[in-house]
């Protein structure tokens, strides 16, 4: 086991290395590189800008630059927003709680709601739950998120007047009833892409489960149904779903930024975007740099639960 | 006296594969949902009395079917329906174009890596999972924010975040090919590498690169309309799905119409294209195929 976590880890790092210098790289194509706040100002002239490049080591070799960088990163010197001067780890982290907010709700969500379906699909394959849920599932993850967004704020804020239309919370509320309706109809629409998924693969892993020998052995003890289901499949066939759901973190950020922009959601995707426009560029690497991490350690973590909870892939 | 000759027929490969994407009637309702938006998108721009780019001021906001605007008219008073076909033209190039590029790349990056294997296998793969950290969507935008936005930038953005899954699927292929005895052949017969790769190992590895393409071009429609929603794809006053719906959100209480027109089109794009990868994945089932 511990050789199997410590050969994980060396991955792990190695991709982080590779990242790391894809991220590099993407900096020092912005128009100008790193310098591009500067020479974007009509009073630097062009001996400015190289005492400039000079104090900021931007005349040294590239690889050198990139170890620099590098280690200042891992040192948790992420550089700083061009807006207001503020450290871009803090104002990642200040923009964090709202986006793992609705992450994590969606997440249950998708959970919840993947897992019942996939179960019951799988249970009664070919039915016609089943095959609704199949192409309701391949409809769902057509849908582009924010046109769905567009739809949910149309029929349950505009015409209904249900929901509110953004924000987090009301200005000068705040109660939990307020942030919890708020939160509703964005953590819904990021869920339905992670429902869809979910159930697909949950029908999928419940499939493989439910036609093993141990199962039909568990029957032929006259083991309730619902036992036999609860305690003998669904606990099987929730496994592989730790691996999924590390595959699944990737694009449930991508689904967040999204999210966040139709619903101004003040999270890290709307941060994100925000900082584009302002062309923000530390700021833009910091959360790209960030995300990509967080997928890495995803998957990580992933992989090492896997190995603890199924002894056959420490092995193999 | 004659003899009857009993004559078994055997349907080819492609025949059998015809016919079990026949019986996928949810892949042929995509094909055919296909064909009309590509035949309305190239065509219906020429039977329309409207520009797409008209600007009439004083039809502003028009409602669906009142007067001679079908679908209605937008904040600017050019014709919805209009933009719809010419904005079909874009996105749907822009998905098949953006799956060429990314395909060629996968396809060489995996067959390169399946076939030496080694550091160099090792390297690309690893390029491959490290692309794969970055959240499509958070990757595709820091991009685009670094340069132009344009067609010919989109298309190649998209296809730039877009190839690493056909890369897998040609790497795990050509690895298990190039062990059987018709790549062995091909070695003893003296043919170079590029020429075992690319003319015997890749074509046998033609059904899963098909499913993965066709995949592909809804991958590539639905990125198209996210970076031309949030501003970073498509510029006006060029059309496409996905910008159309840039400023739907803020006429969203007065002129619905604007938002539900490209919507409804890109999903029905998107969900063509998976129904039709599906169909293509039961009919070409590629352990039939292959081994």
């Amino acid at each position: 086991m511990a050789r199997y976590v410590a050969n994980r880890l060396a991955q792990a790092i190695m991709l982080l290395v590779i990242v790391s210098a894809i991220g590099f790289a993407i900096l020092h194509l912005a128009p100008g590189g790193p310098l591009s706040q500067y020479a974007a100002s009509a009073q630097m002239t062009q001996e400015d800008l190289d005492r400039v490049s000079r104090q900021l080591g931007l005349d040294r070799p590239l690889p050198i630059q990139y170890l620099d960088w590098f280690s200042r990163m891992l040192g948790g010197d992420w550089g700083h927003s061009y807006r207001d001067g503020e450290a871009v780890l803090s104002v990642i982290g200040s923009h964090l709680g709202a986006t793992f907010e609705l992450m994590a709700t969606a997440t249950i969500i998708a959970v919840l709601l993947g897992s019942w379906i996939g179960v019951l699909g799988a249970l009664r394959r070919y039915s016609l739950f089943d095959t609704l849920a199949t192409v309701g599932a391949m409809i769902a993850l057509s849908i582009p998120t924010f046109w769905f967004g567009l739809v949910t704020i149309y029929v349950f804020s505009v015409k209904l007047g249900w929901l509110p239309a953004g924000d987090r919370e009301t200005v000068g509320d705040g109660s939990f009833l307020d942030l919890l309706h708020h939160l509703i109809a964005p953590a819904v629409v990021l869920a339905l892409v992670e429902t869809a998924m979910w159930g697909r693969f949950m029908r999928s892993s419940m499939l493989e489960v439910i036609n093993q020998d141990y199962i039909r052995t568990a029957r032929a003890k006259g083991i309730p149904q619902w036992r036999v289901l609860t305690r003998h499949a669904l606990r099987n066939a929730l496994l592989p779903m730790i691996t999924v759901a590390g595959l699944q973190f990737p694009t449930l950020l991508g689904g967040a930024l999204v999210a966040e922009t139709v619903f101004t959601w003040p999270g890290m995707g709307r941060l994100f975007l925000d900082s584009i426009g302002y062309r923000d560029y530390p700021v833009v690497m910091g959360i790209l740099m960030f995300s990509a991490t967080m997928v890495l350690l995803g998957s990580l973590i992933a992989d090492i639960l896997y190995a603890v909870v199924d002894p056959r892939i420490r092995v193999g | 006296m004659s003899t009857a000759v009993l004559q078994v027929v055997h349907p080819s490969p492609g025949q059998a594969a015809w016919r079990r994407f026949r019986r996928h009637r949810l892949a042929m309702a995509g094909a055919v949902t296909i064909l009309v938006l590509v035949l309305a998108s190239m065509l219906g721009p020429y039977l329309l009395p409207f520009d797409d780019t008209y600007i009439d001021v004083l039809k502003r906001f028009a409602p669906p079917l009142s007067g001679a605007h079908l679908l209605g008219t937008d904040e600017l008073g050019r014709d919805v329906l209009a933009r719809l076909m010419m904005g079909g033209r874009v996105s749907l190039s822009i998905g098949i174009v953006a799956m060429g590029i990314a395909m060629a790349v996968g396809i060489v990056v995996g067959a390169f890596a399946g076939f030496y294997g080694g550091v160099l296998g090792a390297v690309l793969m690893r390029l491959v999972d490290a692309v794969l950290c970055f959240p499509t969507i958070f990757l595709l935008l820091a991009l685009a924010a670094l340069i132009e936005p344009g067609l010919v930038t989109t298309t190649v953005l998209i296809a730039a975040t877009a190839w690493m899954g056909v890369a897998r699927v040609v790497e795990a292929q050509v690895r298990s090919l190039r062990q059987r005895d018709f790549a062995i052949a091909a070695v003893a017969f003296g043919s170079s590498n590029l020429r075992i790769m690319f003319r015997e190992l890749v074509p046998n590895a033609m059904a899963p690169i098909v499913v993965a393409a066709t995949l592909n071009v809804a991958k590539a429609i639905l990125l198209e309309s996210y970076v031309s929603y949030l501003g970073y794809g498509i510029q006006p006053p060029a059309a496409s799905w996905g910008n159309m719906l840039n400023n739907a959100q803020i006429y969203l209480t007065s002129a619905p119409w604007l938002a539900i027109a490209p919507g409804v089109a890109i999903t029905l794009a998107v969900t063509s294209f998976n129904f039709l990868g599906d169909g293509l994945r039961d009919a070409l089932d590629p352990r039939m195929n292959i081994s």
